[in-house]
C-alpha cells in the first residue's frame, strides 16, 4: 500500500512549533480520526439485510431481480486540505453489505481539524492491486483474490442474485467486477492474457469540514450499476463477466455515479 | 488458612510471583505453519484462553484416541475421524455406540486453526472449535455420554489427573479443559505439503492434465470451483462459508438455516476443503457421492434448483456447466494434487 502520511503530519506539527513566537499563545493543533459508514440503496430505497433474496427490484432494462450478495472493496481514503497536503492511511476495507460486516470503518490516521476534499478508491488501483499481497483478503468472503490467468490481484465487487430472464425463467447472475483483462482467446488460460486495464474508480466526496467526531456516510446506489450511461441487459451480461474485457469497461463507466456522499455528522 | 492467605496477599508488594498453574508452567508450543500458508494466509487462530502448549497437545491427543469419552467406553473421537482419511470417516454415516446412524458425513479435521470464520460443523452451529468438541460426547447417536460422567471417569483413570495438572495447572478434571486439550491437538493437524503446494512454491511441475485441470478450476465458464473452494491465493482450498450447491429440489436437511432459523439459509452447508480429497470420501454433507467422479458429474450436469440455490451454481436449468469428458478427467487429475501424504502418514497424528 501507499506510504502513510504520518510523517507529513509530524512535519506540519514541527512547522507550527518552529514558527511559534514567544509572545503569542499558539492555537493547539487538534488531530482527529474520521469515521465512515457505508450504506446501500436502490434508487434511494435503503437495502437492509432483510431485503436480500426477498425484495424484488427492477433494473433500468426492465428485468426483475433479487440480490443475494453484495461485497465490495474500498481503499485509500484520502484527505486533501486547501494547501494541497494529502493525508492517506493507505488502508482498505472490505464491506459485506448483507451481513453488515465492516460497514463502519475508521482509517488508521489522524488529521488536523479543518476542511478537506475527501476521496477514496473503489477497488484497488494498480499500485495496490498486487497479487497475494493481502493475506486477510486472500481468505475473506469466498476468497477475495482473482485468478492469475485473469490478471491476479483482487476483486473490486461481487454482486450476485437472481433475475427473471426473457424466457421468464429465474436465472442467477454474478456481477463480479475486477480489473479489466483482455485475452487472445477464451476461455482464459495461462497464456491468453494480452492486456490489463485499471478499472478501479476514484470517488470524490467533495469538501468536508472535519472536526473531532466527524462521521461521513458513503452511499452506494446499486441501481446505478445497471443504468448510466450503459443500460445493462442481464439477459446478455449475467455470468462469466470476469474475463469479459468489454463488460468490465462498462461496469467502470456505470460505476462512476454509483457512490455519493450521504450524511456528515459530528458525534459528541 | 484463609486469614493467612489474605494477610500474605495484603502484605504482598511486588516481590512475590504467584504462579497461576500452582508451580507448573506448561511449555508454549507454536503450530508449524507450512510455507504456503506463511506467505498467503493469516496466522492460525489461537484463542487467548487456550494457548497451545506441549502438554496440552499431548493430553489432547491422548483424549482424542481414548474411548473413555464415550458412555460405554467403546468409541473414541478417532473412530469417526480417522487419521488415514484426513480425520474423516470413510462410511457415509458414522455409527454411534449403540449402533445408531448419524445423518451427516463426518467432517475431516485439517487446518481448522485456519478457519477464520470460526463456524464449525456442516451447518456452522458451533461458533468455535472448543464449542464444537463439546457436542459429540453427549450426542445420543454418537458417544452418548454426559460430561459429569466423562469427568469422573477421567478423574479416576490413572495418569490423567497428572496430565491435566501439567497442561492446565489443576488435577481436577473438568469438561472445559477436556475440550481445550482436544482443541489444541486438532489445531496441530495442519496439511500444507501436497503437490499443489510444491507447485505453487515453484518446487514441482504439474502434468499437462493437472495444469489443464487448474485452468478449468479457475475458469468461470467451466469449473468455476474457485469461488467456493479457494485458489492459489487461498491455499486453504475452502472458503469456510455456506452454500446451497444444488443437491436437492426439496430441502429436507435445513443445514445452516436449521441453526439460524432463517429460511434464506435453508439447505446451506459449509464448503468442504479440497485438501486430501482423495482420502475424504464419501462427499457432501450427507456423504451421497462415493467418488470424485460423482462430485464432478454433479456440478457438470446434476444440479437441481431450489429456492436458496447459490447464484454461483451456473446453468442450473441445464443441470450444470456441461464439462467435456476430457475436462472432467483433467479436473480430477488436478484435484488429486491435493493429496498430502506427509499429513496422512504423520506419526505425530497417530495413536
Amino acid at each position: 500500500m501507499k506510504m502513510n502520511k504520518f510523517a507529513l503530519i509530524l512535519a506540519i506539527g514541527f512547522a507550527f512549533v518552529a514558527c511559534d513566537s514567544d509572545d503569542e499563545t499558539p492555537t493547539p493543533i487538534v488531530n482527529t480520526s474520521v469515521d465512515f459508514t457505508f450504506t446501500q440503496n436502490w434508487d434511494g430505497a435503503n437495502i437492509a439485510n432483510s431485503d436480500y433474496e426477498t425484495t424484488t427490484y427492477t433494473n433500468e432494462n426492465g428485468e426483475e431481480l433479487t440480490l443475494s450478495k453484495l461485497v465490495y472493496l474500498i481503499s485509500d481514503i484520502t484527505f486533501t486540505n486547501v494547501a494541497g497536503d494529502v493525508f492517506d492511511a493507505g488502508d482498505y476495507n472490505l464491506i459485506d453489505a448483507r451481513t453488515g460486516t465492516n460497514t463502519s470503518f475508521t482509517p488508521n490516521i489522524e488529521i488536523p481539524e479543518g476542511d478537506y476534499t475527501v476521496s477514496f478508491t473503489y477497488g484497488f488501483d494498480d499500485e495496490d492491486n498486487i497479487d497475494l499481497a493481502y493475506p486477510d483478503l486472500n481468505v475473506a468472503d469466498n476468497g477475495w483474490g482473482v485468478p492469475v490467468p485473469l490478471g491476479g490481484g483482487y476483486h473490486y465487487m461481487r454482486l450476485e442474485g437472481k433475475y427473471i430472464n426473457a424466457m421468464n425463467d429465474e436465472t442467477a447472475f454474478q456481477f463480479h467486477n475486477i480489473r479489466a483483462n483482455r485475452h487472445s482467446s477464451l476461455p482464459p488460460g495461462p497464456t491468453t492474457l494480452v492486456e490489463l486495464r485499471d478499472t478501479s474508480i476514484e470517488v470524490n466526496l467533495g469538501t468536508i469540514s472535519v472536526t473531532t467526531g466527524t462521521s461521513i456516510e458513503v452511499k452506494m446506489n446499486v441501481a446505478e450499476w445497471f443504468k448510466n450511461p450503459n443500460q445493462w441487459d442481464l439477459n446478455v451480461l449475467f455470468s462469466v463477466l470476469m474475463p469479459n474485457f468489454d463488460a468490465q469497461l462498462l461496469m467502470n463507466e456505470n460505476g462512476q455515479n454509483v457512490f455519493s456522499r450521504g450524511a456528515v455528522t459530528v458525534n459528541p | 488458612m484463609l486469614l493467612l492467605s489474605v494477610c500474605i496477599t495484603s502484605c504482598n508488594t511486588d516481590s512475590v510471583t504467584v504462579d497461576p498453574n500452582g508451580g507448573y508452567e506448561p511449555t508454549p508450543l507454536t503450530i508449524e505453519v507450512p510455507q504456503i500458508f506463511e506467505e498467503r494466509v493469516p496466522a492460525p487462530l489461537i484463542p487467548a484462553d487456550n494457548p497451545m502448549t506441549v502438554e496440552g497437545v499431548a493430553l489432547g491427543k491422548k483424549l482424542f484416541f481414548d474411548p473413555a469419552l464415550s458412555l460405554n467406553g467403546t468409541q473414541a473421537c478417532a473412530d469417526c475421524h480417522r487419521p488415514e482419511n484426513a480425520f474423516t470417516d470413510p462410511r457415509q454415516f458414522s455409527v454411534g455406540i449403540d449402533g445408531s446412524l448419524g445423518s451427516r458425513n463426518s467432517m475431516p479435521l485439517q487446518n481448522l486453526a485456519f478457519n477464520f470464520k470460526e463456524r464449525f460443523f456442516w451447518d456452522g452451529r458451533a461458533l468455535g472449535l472448543e464449542e464444537q468438541i463439546f457436542e459429540p460426547v453427549t450426542n445420543p447417536i454418537e458417544m452418548d455420554n454426559t460430561w459429569p460422567n466423562v469427568e469422573n471417569t477421567l478423574q479416576e483413570t490413572a495418569g490423567y489427573p497428572l496430565l491435566f495438572e501439567r497442561a492446565f495447572g489443576s488435577s481436577t478434571i473438568d469438561s472445559v479443559n477436556v475440550t481445550k486439550a482436544i482443541a489444541q491437538f486438532i489445531r496441530t493437524l495442519v496439511s500444507g505439503n501436497a503437490k499443489i503446494d510444491r507447485f505453487l512454491l515453484g518446487q514441482e511441475e504439474l502434468t499437462t492434465a493437472e495444469e489443464n485441470g487448474l485452468a478449468i478450476f479457475l475458469d468461470e465458464s467451466r469449473g468455476d470451483c474457485f469461488h467456493c473452494h479457494g485458489l492459489p491465493s487461498n491455499p486453504l482450498w475452502t472458503d469456510n462459508a455456506f452454500h446451497n450447491n444444488g443437491l436437492d429440489e426439496i430441502i429436507t436437511d435445513r443445514g445452516l438455516g436449521g441453526f439460524t432459523g432463517d429460511p434464506r439459509e435453508f439447505g446451506l452447508f459449509k464448503s468442504g476443503t479440497l485438501r486430501n480429497i482423495e482420502f475424504t470420501g464419501p462427499y457432501m454433507h450427507d456423504g451421497r457421492f462415493n467418488t470424485i467422479d460423482e462430485v464432478i458429474n454433479h456440478y457438470s450436469e446434476g444440479l437441481k434448483f431450489s429456492e436458496t440455490i447459490d447464484p454461483l451454481m451456473k446453468k442450473v436449468a441445464e443441470g450444470g456447466v456441461q464439462l467435456s469428458e476430457e475436462d472432467k478427467a483433467d479436473l480430477k487429475a488436478f484435484l488429486l494434487t491435493f493429496s498430502d501424504l506427509e499429513f496422512i502418514n504423520n506419526p505425530a497424528f497417530r495413536n
